[in-house]
């Protein structure tokens, strides 16, 4: 069964036919395009595909697309600010929090939610909220450091 | 006057060139890759461990509406491998299974349900056959044997010795000889195996993309099984989410893929879930080790015996290269008269094994460091002063014939021990507390490639046209690590310009030239000085455009980068775009070509197998972990880790410290929890669960220091930064762990229940010897 799901993703209000079945992450990805949301396990192990509902982080691999009808939804690719890095980015750029790449969109979207909640977290509680985000390139340490310079006092 | 000299590019902290696309989420990775027309591949794996294949049996399948090609190993009769003299593994199994989850069909349909209920209905008939799992049962007499060429189940023996053995455990005032073993490990990159395969019938071509680390093999194998001129053949490698080495080899699901859309005459994108992307697996084999080590009195290595079976898995793939590795790198990080090693690679009914970070050097680093360190303390020495004991002489060759060139082991030993206030804490630990050190070391590149072709080992193309914008051309497969930064930076440097005017294109068979990947470390040391000849030759061009336009002679022009003028004048030059227009005057668009290729001499002892550990320029490593233990529960807790690497020199400092960081981390992860495990060849690790691996919650702070050692052959002496820290982890640990807890445990990872068994075996020890103590 198809049916139809208004919700807002990336700022914008839409409708589309989605079948009922289907997780957000390939609704994202298969059927809008937005491919900076990547899947790194069979469900909710990796955080990979991590992106903010309503503002807060949520797993898209273990989401259904129709139970975030009403909601909003945002992305990596919502993520810069008029097409220039938001300040986030900017650091996991310049400070090496990305390595290979593939886990980062989860981790910045973990981080922002991080963020939008609280502008100034300390060490224990940045790696409280990103350890559910699974990196294999960095040992998390430019991570880490990459987010704390995001912080209101980085 | 201002200096207008450019500010070097080189040793200066440097994002990553394609850093914007990663954090944008806008880098394209081959599971993004989604052309409307593709079909979608799924494979059927074997639910056997051993078992002869009767029939696959696919008429119920095929009639399933929307299936549009099914394959199997009948479309797949041509071995693949790695290594050209030991290929025996099909893309699809042939006439029999040899491990569960072994491909044997594939279905393109025209979506995911319904080939996923087409795999349902495929039918195998079989004859299961015993099984092996271990080395004890494949080595057994009455083993049922995988491969009927290979007796005893023995994919290799290696037989090696060095300098005189018996006289150098005489000439030891002490030698202990011990057991050890390690788990199988494995890469668990975060991103999931991937292939598109577009192939088109009119013209009999494929373009095909992938996750490889070496499109070049990839390119090699697709012609090789699909039985495929390479000429109609294009490879593009996108961004690839990780390998460390899992991606080296051609893979199975990549030929599938490609023979697959042939069948169907038409696109194909296949994605591989977790499960299936751990089954593939070419991890790190399980080792057992039998180590022999002499000392003196004052600490000087006399000799080592060391013996090692790996667990190799059903088919061939690096194995004889992953078993000569753990022989050659006993040598070339300490100085040692005299070393006999005994190998032996075994099949066993498991997923293959293959090339991971610090390929074949890692468990055998950890038998040998953790017995050193045990060995200094029983002679009252610091482990330290054991190290500085046994420095080699550089620049020298080792018994087994690996040149050393530069040599940054003291500077590395002197900054952890000073980092980590070593000579007041060691020894002195609190209960529960400690701090070991282990080091490590790896080849910049293997001397000699697998493929022989008489070709230089890298070939980078620059090409500078009428925008006076420089394209690097280049086959280093950016996986991560840096890889296109690093040739940005060498033209940078050499050019005197800035990243404004350059940009890297990699990895596309039909432009760039043929490069052997990424793969033993090699890049930034080939593909490296091959970029710096260009950028050379490109520099001394214009050069010699400025000095014509200029009425003079080209020793007098002076590059400023983008100004080229008579040197020492008051001249205001010529600024580069014109130089460049100047350039191409009669002559249309440039493309200087630079190679790369080891000399002979340095590809390793003239003995069989000699040529593997074999390198121009060896990395050092050295670290020292902190670590408090709960002697309740056994759980480790890594405090701090202070690591020091020799890269001879770092282009780009930031990326080396990003890379120590997470080999040493990796290490981290083999030496405390990484494990597979399997059920009669059942896996039961295939998720992230089972497999778990550190998270931000278990990583330490990982403080690095780069030695400039400046290597007489790197690209401004560098040397590789990725591999060399990651094996001295496991002694470190070992020992840490051992003064924390009073416990020596050979085996690992030392896994909470393994370090609680070990406690609890140690308190009944020190009751029962109390109890003995006391009068009746």
């Amino acid at each position: 069964m198809t049916s139809r799901l208004t919700l807002t993703i990336n700022n914008r209000t839409q409708q589309h036919l989605v079948a009922d079945g289907t997780l957000l992450v390939d609704f994202l990805r298969d059927q809008m395009g937005l491919t900076g949301t990547k899947q790194g396990c069979d469900g909710g192990e990796c955080g990979a595909c991590t992106v903010l509902v309503d503002g807060k982080p949520r797993l898209s691999c273990v989401t259904l697309a129709h139970s975030v009808a009403g909601q909003s939804v945002e992305t990596i690719e919502s993520v810069a600010e008029n097409g220039r890095l938001s300040r986030l980015q900017a650091m996991f750029h310049e400070r090496l929090g990305t390595q290979c790449g593939f886990c980062t969109p989860g981790m910045i979207m973990a981080a922002e939610g991080l963020l939008r909640a609280n502008p100034n977290p300390d060490q224990a509680q940045i790696k409280t909220a990103l350890s559910g985000n699974l990196c294999r390139c960095t040992g998390y340490v430019k991570i880490i450091e990459s987010v704390e310079a995001a912080t209101n006092h980085g | 006057m201002a200096d207008t000299r450019p500010k070097s590019v080189i040793g200066t902290p440097t994002p990553l060139i394609d850093g914007v696309e990663k954090v944008r989420g806008s880098a394209k990775y081959t599971a993004d890759l989604m052309p409307r027309e593709a079909l979608v591949g799924r494979i059927l794996r074997s639910p056997y461990s051993h078992a002869e294949l009767i029939a696959v049996d696919i008429d119920k399948a095929l009639a399933l509406p929307g299936v549009v090609a099914i394959v199997t190993g009948k479309d797949s009769p041509i071995p693949y491998g790695i290594i050209p003299i030991a290929q025996n593994e099909h893309p699809m199994a042939q006439d029999r299974l040899r491990y569960r989850g072994e491909p044997v069909a594939a279905v393109a349909a025209i979506d995911a349900a319904t080939a996923e209920a087409a795999l349902d209905l495929i039918e195998l008939r079989v004859r299961e056959l015993p099984a092996c799992y271990d080395a004890m049962h494949s080595r057994a007499p009455d083993a049922a044997q995988l491969h009927e060429n290979k007796p005893g189940n023995l994919e290799r023996e290696v037989h090696n010795s060095f300098g005189d053995i018996d006289a150098g455990f005489k000439a030891a005032d002490l030698v202990a000889e011990d057991v050890f073993h390690c788990a199988e490990v494995t890469h668990a990159h975060m991103e999931p195996h991937a292939a598109l395969a577009e192939y088109d019938p009119e013209r009999d071509t494929l373009l095909f993309h992938s996750v490889t680390q070496v499109p070049y093999y990839v390119h090699l194998m697709l012609a090789q099984c699909l039985d495929l001129d390479k000429s109609r053949i294009r490879v593009i490698k996108p961004f690839v989410g990780g390998g460390f080495g899992a991606r080296t080899e051609t893979l199975n699901f990549e030929l599938i893929c490609a023979i697959l859309a042939r069948k169907a005459g038409g696109t194909v994108r296949m994605v591989l879930s977790r499960e299936e992307t751990f089954l593939t697996h070419r991890g790190r084999p399980a080792a057992d080790i039998k180590l022999k080590l002499g000392l003196t009195k004052a600490g000087k290595i006399t000799a080592v015996k060391a013996e090692m079976t790996q667990i190799g898995g059903a088919y061939g793939g690096y194995g004889i290269v992953t078993i000569l590795y753990a022989g050659a790198l006993l040598n070339a990080l300490y100085d040692i008269p005299a070393v006999q090693y005994d190998g032996y690679r075994v099949y066993t009914n498991t997923p293959p094994c293959g090339a991971m970070r610090g390929h074949g050097t890692v468990d055998m680093r950890h038998a040998f460091d953790t017995m050193l360190n045990r060995l200094a303390r029983q002679l009252g020495l610091d482990p330290i002063a054991v190290r500085r004991a046994n420095l080699i002489d550089a620049p020298g060759e080792t018994p087994n014939g690996l040149k050393i060139t530069s040599y940054g082991l003291p500077q590395n030993l002197d900054w952890v021990e000073a980092a980590s206030n070593w000579k007041t804490r060691k020894g002195n630990m609190p209960k529960g507390h400690g701090l070991g050190i282990g080091c490590s070391h790896f080849v910049s590149g293997a001397a000699k490639p697998v493929q022989w072709t008489g070709q230089p080992d890298a070939v980078v193309n620059l090409k500078l046209d009428f925008d006076a914008g420089i394209t690097i051309l280049t086959g280093a497969a950016d996986i991560g690590q840096g890889s296109s930064t690093i040739v940005a930076q060498v033209v940078a440097e050499v050019m005197g310009l800035d990243f404004s005017r350059l940009r890297v294109i990699s990895n596309d068979s039909a432009i760039t030239p043929r490069d052997m990947g990424s793969y033993s470390s090699r890049v930034t040391y080939m593909v490296g000085n091959a970029t710096l000849q260009a950028a050379q030759k490109l520099k001394a061009r214009l050069i010699a455009a400025a000095a014509k336009a200029l009425e003079t002679t080209p020793d007098n022009i002076e590059c400023l980068g983008e100004t080229y003028r008579v040197a020492d004048s008051q001249d205001r030059g010529l600024p580069f775009e014109k130089v460049v227009q100047e350039a191409l005057k009669d002559h249309g668009a440039i493309t200087e070509r630079g190679t790369f290729t080891v000399p002979k001499a340095f590809q390793g002892g003239k003995h069989r197998g000699g040529a593997v550990g074999s390198t121009m320029g060896f990395s050092y490593a050295a670290q020292v972990v902190e670590v408090s233990v709960d002697l309740e529960t056994g759980g480790i807790t890594v405090e701090k880790v202070w690591v020091s690497h020799d890269c001879g020199f770092a282009i780009n400092p930031l990326a080396v410290e990003g890379q120590v960081q997470g080999a040493i981390w990796m290490g981290m992860g083999q030496a405390m929890m990484e494990e597979t495990r399997f059920h009669e060849g059942l896996p039961l690790h295939a998720n992230f669960l089972d497999y778990s691996f550190p998270t931000t919650l278990d990583s330490p702070d990982i403080a690095v220091h780069i030695v400039n050692s400046i290597d007489p052959n790197g690209p401004f002496g560098a040397k590789e930064a990725s591999e060399g820290g990651l094996a001295g982890f496991l002694p470190a640990l070992a020992e840490a762990v051992a003064e924390a807890t009073g416990c020596a445990i050979n085996d690992m990872p030392l896994s909470p229940d393994r370090v609680f068994a070990a406690i609890e075996k140690k308190r009944k020890a020190d009751k029962k010897r109390a109890a003995k103590k006391v009068p009746v």
